[in-house]
Order: C-alpha cells, then structure tokens, then sequence
C-alpha cells in the first residue's frame, strides 16, 4: 500500500467513481419511482418528470433547445447513431467523411464498417502535440462532404482539438456538411456550447463524468438529418428506440449538472495539480512529457491542453510493469488508452503524434477528476520513482 | 423414456484382485460428478456392470455431460428398465423403445438377447429370435442383419430386464484416485492444462503449482491460470493450486547469470520448487506439457538439464505430440480459448533473442554458483510464502 494507505484512482479517462448524490438518486429511482415513462398512468408520469428534468439539466448547460438531448446507452452508441446514421440520412450529398487519425475506436471503427457501406474516409494528422491542423482541413473539405467528425478532447493525450475554429471553417465551406464531435473526454472538464462552435452532433458519456455506466445522450440540433440505426417502440421521437433508461437519464441529469457547477474553479485546480505533476515528473531520469507544449522559460503550457489528461513515458520500462507495480501500491493508472490497451497495439494518437517504439511501450496515462488532490500526485511521483529503480534495472537483452 | 444408465467400462475389468478398487473409485466419481446436476439418483455396482438409476425426473444430457466428464467410463447406455411381468408385456415395452428411439425404421437391426437370470424361460438364442420377430412385424419396413446391423437392440434379463440400443462414447480412462498424485507445473498456456488432463485420464489425481511474477504478469494473468485449473478441474476433480512469487528470484537468475541461460536456470529452479511443494503435499510424480523441440527450453538437449534436478519421475505426455494435436485435445478439453487469452506469463519477461539450445549441464552448474549468496534463502522464501487457492469445476 501507497504511504497515504488509501487507494489512490487516477484513471478516470476509463472510467469515474459515481457521485453520492448521483447513488442517492439513481438507487431511489430503481427502488421506488421505477414506471415506465411511456405509461399512462401516475407511475410512468412520476418517471416521465425525471426524464423531463434531466433533458432541462443537459440543456441549459449546453444552452441548447431540450428537443436537442437524445439518449443513449453511452458513448460509443451516441458516436456509432452520428456517424452511420448522420452518413445515410445525407448520402444524396455525398459519400464524403473527415475525421482524425486519432479518434477513439468508437468512430474510427465505425468509420472503417461506413468505407464497407461505401462511404469515402479522410483522416487528418496531428503534429507532435495530438493537435489538428485547420489547414489541412481546409483543403479537405469538398462540395460531396457530408460530415466531419473531430474529438474535443483526445482520451490518451489530452489534446484539445479547436473545435469552436474548425465548425467556422466547415460552415464557411459547406454550410451542409454536418460537424459532429465525440465530446467524452471533454464535457464536465472544458467549456462546450454546440450552437456557438457550429457543432450539429456531439456525443457525451455518463460514466465518464460521474454518473452511471450504461448512458450517454446525442446532442442533436433541431433540423439535422438524422436515420436511426435500431428500431422499435418509437421513443426519442423513433430516432433512437427502446424504452427509456430512466435511473441512467436522471443520473446523468445530475451528473452533468454537478460536474459543470464551478467549472471554470475546478480547471483552474486541475491545470495547477497538472502543471505541478509535470514538472516534478519530468525532474526523474528517463521519464518524458508527451502532448504539451512549452513556453520560453521551460514552463509547460498545460492551458492549451486537458486540465485532467497527462501522457508521460517511462524510457525502458514497460507500460504494463510499471501498471502493475503501481497497483501493488493501491495506484490505478492507465497504460495508452485503456480501451484498447488489452488489444497490445501500440497507442494510435502516441504514433500519430509520431512518438518512437520505445515511447510508446512505455506510456502512461493519468487522469484525474474533482476528487484528485495534490498529496495523490506527490504519492504517485514518489512510487514512479521507487518502480523505476528496482525494475529499470531488467530489460529484454 | 429413459430412467436408467448403465455405464460400461474396459481396462478396470482385468485389473484383478484390485479391480473392485477400480469400481469403487469409479462409483465415487459417478456419484460426485452427478453432485451439481439436478435430480436424485442412486448408483449401483452388479458384477461386471455399474448402474445409474434416476430417482426423480432429470435431464438427460446435463446426465450423459456428466459422465461424460468421468475417467473410467468407455461408455453411456440409456436404458429403459422394467419389471418382468410377461413376454407379451416385454414385446410390448421392446417395441415402444424401438419406435421412439428410431423414428426412422428403414433400417438394418439385429437383436443381442442376454439371459444372466437362468430361469428366464426363454434362453437367449430364442429370445433373439422372437424379439426379432416382433419386431419385424410391428415394423415391416426393418431388415435383419446379423453381421454389420445399423442398429443392435440389447435385451438383458437380470432381475429386471434392460432394454437398450446406443452407446454413448465416454472418456475412458481410468477413475481418478486409483493412481497416486502428481504435481501439475501450470502456466497459461495451451499445452500444460492438456497434460494435466491426459495425466489424471489415467486415474492420478493431480495438484498444481503456477509461478507468478508481479508486476510483470498481472492479476489478470494469475486469474487466467486459475481459470484454466477450474477447466482441468472438470475432469480431474479439485485441484489445489498453489501459487509461487517467482519475481525475486527470476531478478536473482537475472542478475547473476548470463542472458541466454536465463530461460533454462529459470526452469530448473521452477522444478526444484515444484518438486519441492510436491514432496511436502505427498504427490508421487510431477508433470509438465513439455514437447521436444517446441521452444528453446524443450530440445532434448534442455530437457536433460532442467531434468536433472529432479529426483522424482517427471510425467511429459506430450513429449512426442506435435503442436496441432496438442491444440485438438485442448478444444475438446475446453482449455484452448483460455489459454490463448494474450497475458504475459513468467517464462517470457525476459526471454533472450537467442537462448541457448544446447545448454551444457556443466556450464550451467558452474554459473548457477553465481547464485550461492542467496538462492537457497529466496527458494525458502518461495516455498513459504506461496499461497494455495483450491480449485473446483463444481463450485463457482
């Protein structure tokens, strides 16, 4: 156990730990307020409120219209309802699609099943910083592209894409090309309002933000075309089917609603803790950043990216040992990103970003949330060091 | 239809005056692998027949699954059991049996009447003949054919009278406790979980020793090998699985010796401590999957040496397989899709690029004494410190 003897959870880029509050609700509507909102009587009323309430929630937060907020069952669904259904409703256009080299797998396989329905992919690079050149895209913005779709935050690095700049630039170029952004690692952590940026559909996880696993909602704007791609009872409009996840819809209400209450406190907390982890890490041998940038003073610029996200590689030492090691110390951390890291292929956003072999095995990610305080940081610092010199020592010959 | 099984062995048969150690030991099983299913059921030995009756309503193939997975048992008959009360009332059961067990009657059939009950009026020739008469008649369609029948319908005539036609193929072997106990060197792989089940087909019940080695294999990878011993368990019965830190020591071994001999010291020194838990838990034998020439570590040459430190027999049953029968067996077993799961496992941390192939006993003698300070100390250590989980397919 870690000096602190208490477990210390910095992986909240996979997952996060439910708020209480969000328990609280959430067990109470599966015990007691459980109706189906589709029902006529009192019961499914009393759940239909909770529904309605979360819808408001969402909405005023993203200052959008409450017809905008669709539902999901998290945020590979909500990415998978933009891209195919986004792509089939507007094919007539075009059979165009822009998005990144460094998207989650919930787009760029999704992507690679629209290429099989004939559909034509762009990717975009990245320079060295996991950041998008608007140049590039530009250039590939074409009369027949119906859609682009560009991560806000990238779950590995913790890149920010320029959203707000980007949705200018497409509308500019072709005010019917849909903009769609996977929004999973930026919402709760950066400043989101789809109508300024331009952004038709823009996906949002649940269990990201501390609420529920299970749910997500598609923000979707009034007049885009849309198909669905399940079918069934008609609920949401018949744009997404099946009766509504009434726990998960008020616990992501809530949950978005907490997480965005201070924001611009909470990023200013997380940006201090990052800049402090950074520079400390950076201080042991053989560890370096990956994915910010510095100013003229050796100062890291971790404004311009995630406040929560850090990427760092351990020279020499496997991901994975170091993971473990960790753990054995109560530490949770992530090695690349952690839904692809069971799959053993090296990081796409590290080697889009153009990082060496050796980088990219030993990358780390850690990721914080509201709960994460500096003495955590100051633990794991010190049991990084510790890992590094009783297995830095053996390396495959 | 079916109420009873009457379960058929070879090899205990002419094991002689031991042989009702054999039928014990298989009617032990029989009632232990019927624990989890559900129904009541009673098992009886008859000489030279063990019998399966159902007490309660049950089904029929989580049964034959079951027995399936019993050492010992060469075959399943479901058989319909009654009582003697008539030969017309037998003609009449023989008859029902044939329509629903063959609801297509273009068929060839011969009939195998046996008579243990002297007193049955009918010996067996003519039972033969007059059940195959009746049956002739009651299905016009059917043909006899004495030599190679399609379908060979068995009357026995005990106390009861059986009436059966089908065997269904059990695992052979022998029951497992009638063969001592050996120590199963488990890692994640495909091919130890393979041997463990050949071993303990012939009747050896079987512990296992798995080598961890945190942080460079996970929580995930231990689990991995506890999943593969609960899949062996399914045949062989619970296994006691103990778990050996071998992360100190392997960092010793990496220290101290030369690179390419990492793989070989490392092996002797899981021998040594397997044999070791093996000795102290009163197993007979130890057992590896290892295959001649498959890696680096199982040339003959390698063999020899990781050998040597053995002085208990060590069982290999599939030193001559070649991998692709290997992986048959380990689909039928059910261990494959488990075993190919990608987790690290110890043997490959470190693995040299060009391990030494033909290590010479000698040489790796003389650089084992790089270890002397501490090794004894850190194998104490293993030993002392491993911790022992019990793994049962019957228990969740």
């Amino acid at each position: 156990m870690n000096s602190l003897n208490k477990e210390i959870y910095l992986d909240n880029s996979a997952t996060t730990r439910v708020h209480p509050k969000v328990v609280t609700l959430v067990s109470q509507i599966m015990s007691e307020d459980y109706g189906n909102p589709s029902s006529m009587h009192n019961k499914g009323v009393e759940a239909e409120r909770y529904v309605i309430n979360a819808t408001k929630q969402i909405a005023k937060i993203l200052k959008a219209s409450e017809k905008d907020i669709l539902f999901t069952s998290g945020g590979t669904e909500s990415d998978n309802l933009a891209l195919i259904g986004g792509a089939r409703a507007n094919q007539r256009a075009g059979k165009h699609i822009i998005t990144t080299a460094i998207e989650h797998p919930a787009i760029l396989n999704t992507c690679k099943y629209l290429e099989e329905e004939g559909f034509e992919i762009s990717y975009l690079h990245v320079d060295e910083y996991g950041v998008i050149d608007l140049d590039e895209l530009k250039s590939l913005i074409r009369p027949d592209t119906i859609l682009v779709s560009i991560m806000y935050v990238n779950n590995e690095v913790g890149s920010v894409q320029p959203i707000q700049e980007a949705g200018a630039l497409i509308k500019n170029l072709n005010k019917n090309t849909l903009f769609h952004v996977d929004a999973v690692q930026g919402f709760g952590k950066c400043e989101i309002y789809p109508g300024k940026m331009n952004v038709d559909l823009m996906s949002v996880s649940g269990h990201k933000i501390h609420g529920p696993k299970g749910i997500g909602f598609l923000f979707v704007k009034t007049g885009t075309k849309l198909k669905p791609i399940s079918f069934g009872g008609g609920q949401q409009g018949g744009l997404r089917n099946g009766t509504l996840n009434v726990p998960g819809i008020a616990g992501i209400g809530l949950a978005s609603e907490l997480i965005t209450k201070d924001l611009d406190e909470e990023r200013e907390k997380l940006f201090s803790l990052k800049s402090f982890f950074l520079q400390e890490i950076e201080k042991i041998d053989r560890v370096s950043v990956n994915g910010v940038k510095k100013d003229e003073t050796g100062a890291f610029l971790v404004k311009e990216t995630a406040p929560h996200i850090m990427n760092i590689s351990v020279k020499g030492l496997r991901s994975e040992v170091m993971l473990h090691a960790l753990e054995e110390e109560g530490i949770f951390i992530s090695a690349g990103s952690a839904c692809a890291s069971h799959s053993k292929k090296t990081s796409s956003t590290l080697k889009s970003m153009g990082k060496s072999a050796e980088a990219m095995d030993g990358a780390l990610r850690i990721s914080m949330s509201q709960f994460t305080e500096k003495e955590d940081l100051v633990t794991l610092i010190d049991a990084i060091k510790r890992a590094i010199e009783v297995y830095g020592r053996f390396v495959r010959k | 239809m079916y109420t009873s099984f009457l379960i058929k062995y070879a090899e205990i048969g002419v094991k002689g005056k031991n042989r009702y150690l054999f039928e014990d030991a298989l009617v032990r099983q029989i009632k232990y692998a019927l624990k989890p299913v559900e129904g009541t059921f009673t098992v009886s030995k008859t000489p030279g027949r063990i019998f399966l009756d159902a007490e309660s309503d049950f089904d029929f193939d989580e049964v034959i699954n079951a027995l399936q997975h019993v050492f010992g048992i060469t075959g399943i008959c479901p058989v319909v059991k009654t009582e003697d009360i008539s030969l017309e009332d037998l003609d009449e059961k023989v008859v029902k049996f044939f329509d629903m067990a063959y609801p297509d009657k273009n068929k060839t059939f011969k009939v195998n009447a046996r008579r243990s009950r002297k007193n049955y009026p009918l010996d067996s020739m003519e039972l033969n003949a007059h059940m195959g008469e009746v049956l002739l008649k009651a299905f016009p369609e059917l043909t006899v054919d004495v030599h190679e029948p399609e379908i060979t319908l068995v009357v026995e005539v005990r106390e009861m009278i059986y009436i059966y036609s089908e065997i269904i193929p059990g695992p052979g072997g022998l029951p497992i406790g009638t063969n001592g106990k050996a120590m199963l060197l488990l890692s994640g792989g495909i091919d130890s979980p393979v041997a463990g089940y050949m071993i303990s087909k012939r009747g050896v019940r079987i512990d296992a020793v798995y080598f961890h080695a945190p942080p460079y294999t996970s929580e995930r990878a231990k689990q991995k090998v506890v999943d593969l011993a609960k899949k062996v368990s399914a045949y062989a019965g619970p296994i006691y699985l103990h778990i050996v830190n071998f992360t100190e020591l392997q960092l010793y071994i990496y220290e101290k010796c030369p690179h390419e001999e990492l793989t070989i010291i490392m092996r002797r020194y899981m021998m040594k401590i397997a044999e070791q838990i093996a000795k102290d838990t009163e197993c007979q034998a130890l057992i590896t999957g290892e295959s001649i020439g498959q890696v680096a570590s199982q040339t003959t040459q390698s063999l020899s040496v990781t050998n040597e430190v053995c002085t208990l027999p060590v069982f290999r049953p599939l030193i001559a397989f070649d991998k692709e029968d290997i992986v048959t067996i380990s689909k039928k077993i059910d261990t494959y899709e488990t075993s190919i799961l990608p987790f690290e496992d110890c043997c490959t941390i470190f693995v040299a690029k060009h391990p030494v192939t033909k290590p010479n006993l000698g040489i790796i003698k003389r650089h084992e004494e790089n270890l002397n300070e501490k090794i004894d100390d850190m194998v104490k250590e293993c030993i002392d410190t491993k911790e022992i989980i019990i793994v049962n397919a019957h228990e969740n």
